[in-house]
């Protein structure tokens, strides 16, 4: 779950984390009482906003109305904006960098800071990041602090500003079950105080039962993939014609992968998961043929799955959306023979390799149009 | 020999009562696994298909010597069912659960690992040796005993690969799900290093995908301490960046964790990559 600003730095805020006062808006004549001068911030769930234009200063409410009315309505990196959020504008003396994210590799938290802030954090030279790993079990101890302050080599004032921020984004990471906690710029203003100039937060969608508020969160689905979710289904939109379903996520890429080998371009990526009950997969290859593909692409190769209750799902939906889309299927596994025999009545190529059934969809696409 | 898992383990299914514990305690079983034991709280006293169920892993191990276990509990009890196998005294634990909160993983696997106890996953097929023992959801047609250690995030495509190199007139030794989440068990160096150190395996597949960077760490450990030829495989060539791809960690973040870097840190291992995913059982045929 991804986290506009706003959203983002109301948390930030219970867990005592300084953020500039702000009031947000999707309408300039909304916009009554903003903090003056202010700063007024497209909020998109992508980067590169103040590049796009998405970031602009105002002095004046009518100024604030104005530029959010430019504003409101942009496109940043294929987002519309809906919404803008009008801060308090600071005196930034200098601009520094913190986070915590999961590091794969270690199993533990890590700790990134870094007194070059306000640019992303890959184009910081590397002798100028301080990277830590924090053990969960444990949290962090002192020395963790002892060592990012020499590290940033900041005032004492500011460096125990620091310290408690990064304290508390700690505690926020853990407890709101955070994938991502980034400040950046951690803003130090010219009268000394540390404040959080921008606030990134991602939370695990695995929490999100933990954390059932959050649900409600816009997220940067397409219509499709937001009803796939509701669904539960594992369903993302990409940017080819050729619908893939199969069962599996690591089967899903890997077909995705043969069709492109093969000159063809994935329009979807859906995983079945393990499910072969004929309701589900015809649920699921109903939100396919929403996607309006050329071709689809069946892959199943079913341990336990049993080939031919899919085969009878794929039917079903066919039939009830009077699709006349050329399916290809590969289909592999218990009941294979009845599943073939199902799929050919609809009309469909039954293929016998992955590569063959990439071929068979690229030439069924090139037919169809 | 195999690795990790053999005849001789003692397995215990935690969430034996659930649909899926008693569909797969069936196949175990089929697979000649020994499993002396199932676990659900509050279902002490009953059978599943044979198998004694406990209302805590403690009584499994005390009772019926169970040194392994299999989870299948929900996402949300995951946590407290590895701990509770590694307070219990089982020394591997193979955790197919998917959906497991990142946080609940940060928790368990150190601590299981300070233990000294081996966890694979979660979100995985589990852990088969043919002719042995599995510990699993793999379907067990697809297997058949014989000297390639397979180690892999994924798990139809793993079926998928094996098939290929049974159907080849090879086999494995052992092959190792090593789950599709961020934070897992045992990594793919880890597995690695258990197949150069077993005298049965001859021959190493690694399947990767997309997301962190495991495939290029097992790339650099290749190059230094593994003699065995070793075949690979990596899905997502074609995902986008920044979408999570059914598992929670095949995604590109940051420009990292890219295909094409997992390819390459393979090639300059002198690791050759198939293309296709059926190409991966000529390659081993001829490795």
């Amino acid at each position: 779950m991804k986290f506009l600003e706003h959203k983002a730095k109301e948390v930030f805020a219970r867990y005592g984390i300084p953020v500039p006062r702000g009031v947000v808006a999707s309408r300039p004549e909304d916009i009554v009482d903003p903090p003056l001068p202010c700063m007024v911030k497209a909020q998109v769930l992508v980067g590169g906003r103040g590049k796009a234009g998405g970031i602009r200063p105002a002095n004046t409410l009518d100024e604030a109305r104005t530029v959010a009315g430019e504003i409101l309505g942009m496109n940043i990196g294929g987002y519309t904006v809906k919404q803008v959020y009008l801060e308090q504008r600071l005196d930034i003396g200098r601009e520094l960098y913190l986070s915590y994210t999961i590091d794969r590799s270690a199993r533990e938290a890590l700790l990134i800071a870094s007194a070059l802030g306000g640019v992303e954090i890959e184009a910081v030279p590397h002798d100028q990041i301080f990277m830590e790993q924090v053990p969960v079990l444990v949290g962090p101890q002192p020395y963790i602090w002892r060592a990012l302050l020499r590290k940033l080599a900041l005032p004492k004032e500011i460096g125990d500003q620091i310290v408690d921020i990064a304290w508390k984004a700690y505690n926020l990471f853990r407890k709101e079950d955070a994938e991502l906690v980034e400040i950046n710029p951690l803003a130090v203003t010219r009268d000394g105080r540390v404040v959080a100039g921008d606030a990134k937060l991602v939370v695990d969608d695995n929490a999100e039962y933990r954390h059932p508020e959050y649900a409600t969160l816009d997220q940067d689905r397409t219509p499709l993939e937001e009803e796939a979710h509701a669904k539960g289904i594992a369903f993302i939109q990409l940017d080819g014609d050729i619908g893939v379903i199969a069962n599996g996520a690591g089967l899903t890429m890997a077909t995705l992968d043969v069709l492109n080998l093969k000159g063809g371009k994935g329009g979807t990526f859906l995983d079945l998961g393990g499910t072969d009950d004929p309701a589900k997969v015809a649920e699921a290859f109903e939100l396919l043929l929403k996607a309006k593909p050329s071709a689809i692409l069946l892959n199943i190769f079913g341990g336990i799955t049993k080939a031919d209750t899919v085969a009878l799902g794929v039917k079903q939906a066919i039939d009830v959306m009077h699709a006349k889309v050329p399916v290809v299927a590969r289909i592999k596994g218990v009941n294979e023979d009845k599943a073939k025999e199902i799929l050919r009545g609809v009309g469909m190529f039954p293929a016998e390799t992955i590569e063959e059934a990439a071929e068979l969809a690229v030439k069924a696409r090139r037919g169809a149009s | 020999m195999a690795v990790l898992l053999t005849k001789k383990s003692r397995v215990v299914v935690q969430g034996i009562t659930g649909h899926q514990g008693q569909f797969h305690t069936r196949a175990m079983l089929d697979f000649g696994t020994k499993v002396v034991a199932g676990v659900t709280p509050g279902k002490g006293g009953q059978k599943v298909e044979g198998v004694p169920v406990y209302d805590g892993a403690d009584e499994a191990v005390r009772r019926k010597k169970a040194n392994a276990s299999i989870i299948f509990v929900p996402a949300a009890y995951a946590k407290d069912a590895v701990i509770e196998a590694v307070e219990a005294g089982i020394q591997l634990i193979a955790v197919i659960t998917e959906h497991i909160p990142f946080h609940d993983a940060l928790e368990f696997q150190p601590y299981a690992r300070s233990k000294g106890v081996t966890v694979i996953g979660p979100n995985c097929p589990g852990i088969a040796s043919p002719g042995q023992a599995k510990m699993g959801i793999m379907p067990n047609r697809i297997f058949r005993p014989g000297d390639v250690g397979v180690i892999s995030r994924s798990g139809t495509l793993t079926y998928e690969i094996v098939n290929a190199i049974t159907e080849a007139g090879l086999g494995q030794t052992t092959c190792i799900g090593i789950g599709g989440d961020p934070i897992i068990g045992t990594n793919m160096v880890e597995a690695l290093a258990k197949f150069q150190k077993d005298r049965a395996t001859k021959k190493i597949v690694l399947v990767g995908e997309i997301g962190g960077t495991a495939e290029e760490e097992a790339a650099a450990f290749i190059a230094k301490r593994v003699t065995k030829p070793v075949v690979a495989y990596v899905a997502g060539r074609t995902a986008p960046p920044g979408k999570r791809m059914g598992h929670a960690g095949a995604i590109i973040q940051g420009g990292r964790g890219t295909a094409e870097s997992k390819v390459k840190a393979f090639a300059d291992a002198g690791v050759p990559v198939a293309q296709y995913p059926d190409e991966v059982a000529k390659l081993v045929a001829t490795a």
